[in-house]
């Protein structure tokens, strides 16, 4: 095994940087997971399934998951809009715009979540008119959404932006002359090109939605049952000193993202080698 | 290349000569101290810890500084627990430090014996928070569980104060006449489906009360309630004392395995001591904590009314049973969010 990668790989330094790479991993992933597994290896089946499936942890886990989801679609259809318009177009104020995106990985995700409060809650300057029409934002699931497509904006949009630089556009152009409307260019010259670095931007997103915690306890209004997220019953829990409980919530938590997760990225590997199957043909269609 | 060398070798000495002047400094008469305390005693240690240091300095010539950290109860306790290097600690509930003494061994368990009136240099209660006017008409406890009104406290779960506010609630139920265990879980229930948005601290219930004005009343620490009023100005909201409440006593320690190590036990036990004299008691109750003195009280009399207050041990046996009982997983206060009750 070890002969056939030494002869597949030209580069030099193969052993090194591999070694480098798990050990890495190791420290930084691995070990602390797994000591969130053995941590909650010491409960018995019974007291784990008891923890990790009564009824306000369940409700936890479809408020987060559900919010995330959410939050991530949306910005799978926005952040595309958002990075189209970044590339494509020239206006004054482009840089501002440009910057402003990365604004949500920067900010203290305490502070995102206070000034979202402040700006949703029924006397904030959105929630008051939202309250008006009967929408109530701030301390209810919506409110949940919303913070958690505030913090996932950026994926998508600089994984889908620079893909679409390196497009030509001479792409478009063509499909327009061969006849495409703008609805074809759009969903059969552009998308496929982008879409598996939208995927991987939407995948990025969620999982950094499921995660979050700083910005959704303070808009969320934490009731249990119905605005509890399960970041905060495992901040709960540990607050009681019962690591065990927090745990057991935590690696159920795991569980799901990787079930989640896995099909994200095969879907995304499926698409892209689909996608360069498809490029690969240009060029011959040209050359006869 | 030489240079090189030269610049490192400088840096190299400049650390070392910084080393030895911090260690000299350490042992010629000067002495630092952490104290681990929660949220809304920040301004009281503010002030007690430069009173504290020119009586220190008077007294041995030794100049102590005093370092502070300060967040939810329990968190905090998790910290020393996990390892913070707590000289004291000075939390919200005497669960907390049980909870160091228990998990971390870091203190023996009979700790809350070792200084006068259950180791609570000053005391505080829970009173009601009520918008300018009073337009609801809050008078007592009986008025928070009518039906349209809108309370605001904080999670008990996570919330060191918001255990005191949900204590308060029971006792006063309980001490009706004819109460018993099921009504007061009838009437803890009642008061908390009145309630909107679960603040996982003291702080956040009170921010969401007084800059978001959710709520038609603040469950709140009466020193709490007090440093709203100072800053938002008696114009935006008063304060209103039920019939009756609850003794809440945040307890003070020195965590022994800490002190020990750090050769800081004397100051440290010397620290928590000066809470008692009528210096830190005056502190106290400028920071509007109740003093435990009886000359400081009949001082500020004006500042804390009169209110029949029950302790958690009378009621509720004490803070291990009070936790147990109410706010462990599936306990009481679970249950009033349990879906299908």
């Amino acid at each position: 095994m070890a002969f056939t990668f030494k002869k597949r790989s030209n580069l030099p330094g193969f052993g090194l940087a591999l070694g480098f790479t798990v050990l890495y991993l190791s420290l930084i992933v691995l070990i602390p997971l797994a000591a969130t597994f053995l941590k909650a290896s010491s409960l018995s089946w019974g007291q784990f399934w008891h923890i990790a499936a009564s009824p306000r942890a369940v409700a936890s886990y479809r408020l987060t998951f559900g919010a995330s989801l959410i939050g991530a679609v949306v910005n799978l259809v926005f952040g595309i809009l958002v990075a189209w318009v970044l590339v494509r177009y020239t206006f004054p104020g482009k840089r501002i715009f440009d910057s402003l995106v990365d604004l949500p990985f920067a900010l203290p995700t305490a502070v995102a979540g206070i000034a979202l409060t402040t700006i949703y809650a029924p006397n904030g300057w959105l929630g008051r008119p939202l309250a008006a029409v009967g929408i109530k934002s701030a301390y209810t699931p919506l409110g949940v959404c919303i913070a958690l497509t505030f913090i996932g904006l950026p994926f998508v949009v600089r994984s889908v932006q620079p893909v679409l630089e390196d497009m030509d556009k001479e792409l478009e152009e063509a499909a327009a002359s061969l006849g495409a409307n703008r609805w074809q260019t759009f969903s059969r010259v552009v998308l496929p090109t982008i879409f598996p670095a939208a995927l991987a931007g939407f995948a990025m997103a969620f999982a950094r939605a499921i995660g979050e915690y700083g910005s959704v306890v303070f808009i969320a209004g934490n009731m249990p049952m119905k605005t509890e997220i399960t970041p905060l019953l495992i901040i709960t829990k540990l607050d009681q000193y019962d690591y065990a409980g927090a745990t057991a919530i935590a690696v159920v938590m795991l569980v799901f993202s990787l079930v989640l997760l896995l099909p994200i990225n095969l879907l995304q590997k499926w698409s892209s080698s689909r996608e360069e199957k498809t490029t690969e043909l240009i060029p011959d269609v040209i050359e006869t | 290349m030489q240079r090189q060398v030269l610049v490192a070798a400088g840096l190299l000495l400049a650390g070392l000569l910084l080393l030895f002047s911090i260690q000299g400094r350490a042992q010629g008469g000067q002495v630092s101290l952490l104290n681990v305390s929660y949220d809304p005693t920040r301004e009281l240690y503010q002030d007690f810890n430069q009173a504290f240091a020119k009586y220190w300095k008077a007294k041995t010539g030794q100049t102590v500084t005093v370092e502070q950290s300060h967040g939810g109860s329990s968190k905090q306790a998790r910290a020393v627990i996990d390892g913070l290097q707590a000289d004291v600690v000075t939390l919200a509930l005497a669960y907390d430090i049980d909870a160091i003494s228990q998990n971390a061994g870091l203190l023996p368990a009979d700790w809350q014996k070792r200084l006068p009136q259950n180791s609570t240099p000053y005391t505080s209660t829970i009173v009601f928070l009520v918008r300018k006017g009073n337009p609801r008409h809050i008078k007592d406890w009986d008025d928070l569980v009518k039906p349209g009104i809108s309370v605001i406290t904080p999670n008990p779960k996570t919330s060191g104060g918001a255990r005191w506010n949900y204590l308060a609630a029971w006792a006063y139920a309980i001490k009706q006449p004819g109460g018993n265990d099921q009504k007061a879980q009838d009437f803890v229930k009642r008061l908390y489906k009145n309630v909107p948005v679960l603040d996982s601290g003291a702080r956040g219930a009170t921010t969401t009360f007084v800059q978001r004005e959710i709520g038609d009343v603040l469950l709140a620490w009466e020193n709490e309630a007090f440093l709203s009023i100072r800053e938002l100005g008696p114009d935006k909201v008063e304060i209103v004392v039920p019939s009756q409440s609850i003794l809440a006593e945040p307890p003070v320690s020195i965590v022994d395995k800490v002190v020990d190590k750090k050769g800081t036990r004397a100051v440290a036990q010397a620290y928590l001591e000066y809470l008692y004299s009528p210096e830190g008691q005056e502190i106290a109750a400028r920071n509007y904590y109740r003093p435990r003195l009886e000359s400081v009280t009949k001082k500020y009399a004006a500042t804390f009314p009169q209110i029949k207050l029950v302790t958690v041990d009378e009621v509720f046996g004490g803070w291990q049973n009070a936790q147990k009982t109410h706010f462990a997983d599936g306990g009481v206060f679970d249950q009033i969010y349990q879906p299908n009750q």
